[in-house]
């Protein structure tokens, strides 16, 4: 055979056993198109037959904020963060809440839901979690008007740290994306991890400083607490949206970074690992 | 630069399975506890050691594939024959890289697009437009692609008029032609194609036959699974007999299928009761086919014309009093039903399951022509599959006396009662 590249040895294909990673980042490129369908199928789908749609994307996130001012702020009597409302620094850590926990979710049910496209067709599969965390991000956007309105409300004028959103908005994902990995592809195999998610993400809830400032948190134990990585997500977010009166417990957020990036590396491994067998498991 | 597209070399495929270990008749609620408990502890140290993790105490390897070598060329149309569990679907599943190879290697050239179910990915709450694109994309097609097809797909599965509707609101045939539609207009080098022609209804299937055929004349190679006998021989110019994992022949169709046909009746050298290549739960099973005369004594061979008592002899683990069975002996002439008595059809459906005892059906004036027929032996109980055994036994026929007129020269292969008249045109 000869070594140039000609039109036919670019399509080439060698299936051996433990061969599988070769061309799989690229194939992943190439596949880019199925991702885009498969995201815009699970947003299209998820609001199919309900009355009120899109609006279930803002009242969940709302109605917890409400709650969470009255029992933290009121009963409670937490402090906030520097002169914001209380209901606004909640808010403000409800968007992350939300779009962490629900693409945790959905990432982590995606294979077994898709089992049937799985045991069918080839395609990198790791684009079935990914895809499906686009739903959650189209929830926190619409939930997003929510906040915008709540500050004109309330006067509050966002500052310069505003511009660094986006930076959290994808650090979020990505601390989602993680566990979510690998639990979905457990759950191919162990359907136990199912119902560990939702404990995961109630517990998650009142662990991470949704409903009261990380600043209650005594000074010794901030950077252990930091170990949560949604605690780094959620001060970056307050900072970005409340100002940058209020930076985060920088330490405490390079933990938070390097959990994330930790369970990142987790799920792809794990999730490339055992993604030979999902066709032969699900 | 050689022509070969597909080449695979000591290809193999192993499985592996797992066994319940047997702890004798009795069990206790401290075993049980026992067993558990050692199981979840094994699994935990296999999870942990990143091991795959099968249910059951004692493994055992399946190799679904083994040793498979063949090549196949630019243009070829190969057919891929073989009983159940032989390794067809593993086959097409290694090509189309659902699953890894455990042995071997496979190299090929070209961009495959494989189509093991009609409609893989259609959700019912899209409409029929909205899942062109979505099963197109799950096909391997480009959005571009589909746009630029997206007429002939619908022209092709008869859908206009439902473009926007839901795909749950369709009926079955509709879904499957719009399906179909899509997957028969996909344009890659290498097609593999699963036993997914025996949907819709024959007029559709004759259409679609037509569009494999086109694929195939337009010189892209073609992967062709299936049952049918009729449609490998219209398709494909190769045929390929898988029996338990290896290549049993490749070559010719009518070589081929000729092989297959004789490795069916060497099958039926084991007795019915040995066979392994059943499905059901085994709740009830066959363990012997006997035919029989009016009078009880068992026939070797079966006259047209006779009447035949064709007794079905089982075990079953209980009695049963008034159980739903559905009992079928079917006729297979070349992978299609040629004709099915079922107990379902025929109004007895309900019937007692003894455990140890025998269905019998009765045919009378047995309607078939001199030849071998191959059989196959359903039971299903209470609405599941207790034993299904393919090929299970043959019937011989020799011609006989079906008219009654004293003449057994006979024609065709399925004989009815008949006569005919003479009648003056009047009008």
């Amino acid at each position: 055979m000869h070594n140039t590249p000609t039109k036919q040895t670019e399509h080439l294909l060698i299936l051996e056993p433990g061969r599988a990673d070769k061309n799989y980042w690229r194939d992943l490129w190439r596949y880019r198109e199925l991702f885009l369908i498969l995201a815009w199928r699970d947003v299209s789908v998820r609001y199919k037959q309900t009355i009120i749609g899109l609006a279930w994307a803002v009242i969940r996130p709302f109605l917890t904020m409400i709650v969470f001012t009255i029992i933290f702020g009121r009963v409670a009597g937490l402090p906030s963060d520097g002169n914001a409302p209380y209901a606004l620094m909640v808010f403000a850590a409800m968007l992350p809440w939300t779009l962490f926990s629900s693409a945790l979710s959905e990432a982590s049910n995606s294979l077994i839901g898709n089992a049937n496209l799985i045991s069918k067709v080839y395609f990198p599969r790791l684009i079935i979690p990914t895809a499906t965390v686009v739903t959650a991000f189209i929830d926190f956007l619409i939930s997003f008007v929510i906040l915008v309105g709540m500050m004109i409300w309330y006067q509050y004028a966002p500052s310069w740290s505003i511009v660094l959103l986006p930076g959290f908005m994808l650090l979020a994902l990505l601390a989602s994306l993680g566990p979510g990995l690998w639990i979905t592809a457990l759950n191919v195999k162990y359907r136990d991890f199912r119902y560990i998610i939702p404990f995961v993400v109630q517990f998650g809830l009142y662990v991470s400083p949704v409903g009261f400032s990380s600043n209650v948190i005594p000074e010794q134990w901030r950077l252990v607490y930091s170990l949560n990585p949604m605690v780094g997500v959620i001060d970056g977010f307050r900072w970005a949206i409340l100002g940058a009166d209020s930076p985060p417990y920088w330490p405490g957020f390079a933990l938070s970074l390097l959990v994330v990036a930790f369970f990142l590396w987790l799920g792809i491994s794990q999730f490339r690992k055992m993604e030979k067998s999902f066709a032969d498991m699900i | 630069m050689s022509d070969i597209v597909i080449k695979a070399e000591q290809l193999g495929k192993k499985y592996i399975i797992g066994h319940q270990r047997e702890n004798g008749r009795y069990t206790a609620l401290r075993d049980v506890l026992m067993q558990n408990a050692r199981s979840v502890w094994n699994k935990t140290r296999d999870l942990v050691q990143g091991k795959p993790i099968v249910q059951g105490d004692t493994l055992e390897e399946v190799w679904a594939l083994k040793d498979v070598n063949f090549e196949i060329r630019r243009g070829e149309a190969v057919g891929i024959i073989g009983r159940n569990g032989a390794g067809k679907s593993t086959l097409l599943k290694v090509l189309s890289r659902i699953t890894e190879p455990s042995a071997g290697r496979v190299s090929i050239r070209g961009r495959v697009a494989s189509l093991l179910e009609v409609g893989t990915g259609f959700h019912p709450e899209l409409t029929g437009r909205e899942n062109i694109y979505l099963n197109g994309a799950i096909l391997g097609m480009t959005r571009l692609e589909i746009k630029r097809k997206f007429d002939e797909i619908v022209a092709f599965a008869e859908v206009e008029k439902f473009l926007d509707t839901p795909v749950k609101r369709y009926s079955s045939g509709m879904y499957v032609r719009l399906a179909f539609a899509v997957a028969a207009h996909l344009e890659p080098e290498i097609l593999v194609v699963d036993e997914v022609l025996a949907v819709g209804d024959s007029a559709f299937q004759k259409k679609c036959l037509g569009k494999m055929g086109d694929v195939a004349h337009e010189g892209r190679t073609v992967l062709f699974v299936s049952h049918n006998m009729v449609a490998i021989e219209q398709l494909c110019q190769k045929a390929m007999v898988l029996q338990q994992g290896k290549v049993a022949d490749y070559g010719s169709v009518e070589q081929a299928l000729g092989m297959y046909l004789t490795s069916v009746s060497d099958l039926q050298k084991v007795s019915i009761a040995d066979r392994t290549d059943r499905r059901g739960n085994q709740f009830l099973r066959f363990t012997r086919v006997a035919l029989c005369d009016a009078g009880g004594s068992e026939l070797e061979q079966v006259l047209s014309g006779q009447d035949v008592y064709v007794r079905f002899y089982y075990a079953a683990s209980e009695q049963l009093c008034d159980a739903r069975v559905h009992v079928s002996l079917a006729i297979v002439d070349r992978g299609r039903i040629l004709i099915n008595l079922n107990s379902y059809n025929s109004g007895s459906a309900v019937l007692d399951v003894y455990e140890r005892g025998f269905f019998e059906c009765v045919w009378k004036n047995f309607n078939l022509t001199a030849g071998s027929y191959d059989c196959i032996a359903f039971c299903s109980v209470n609405d599941e599959v207790a034993d299904w055994v393919d090929s299970a036994f043959t019937i011989l026929v020799e011609n006989g006396d079906f008219f009654g007129q004293g003449d057994s020269t006979l024609h065709g292969i399925v004989l009815v009662p008949h006569r005919w008249y003479s009648h003056p045109d009047l009008s």
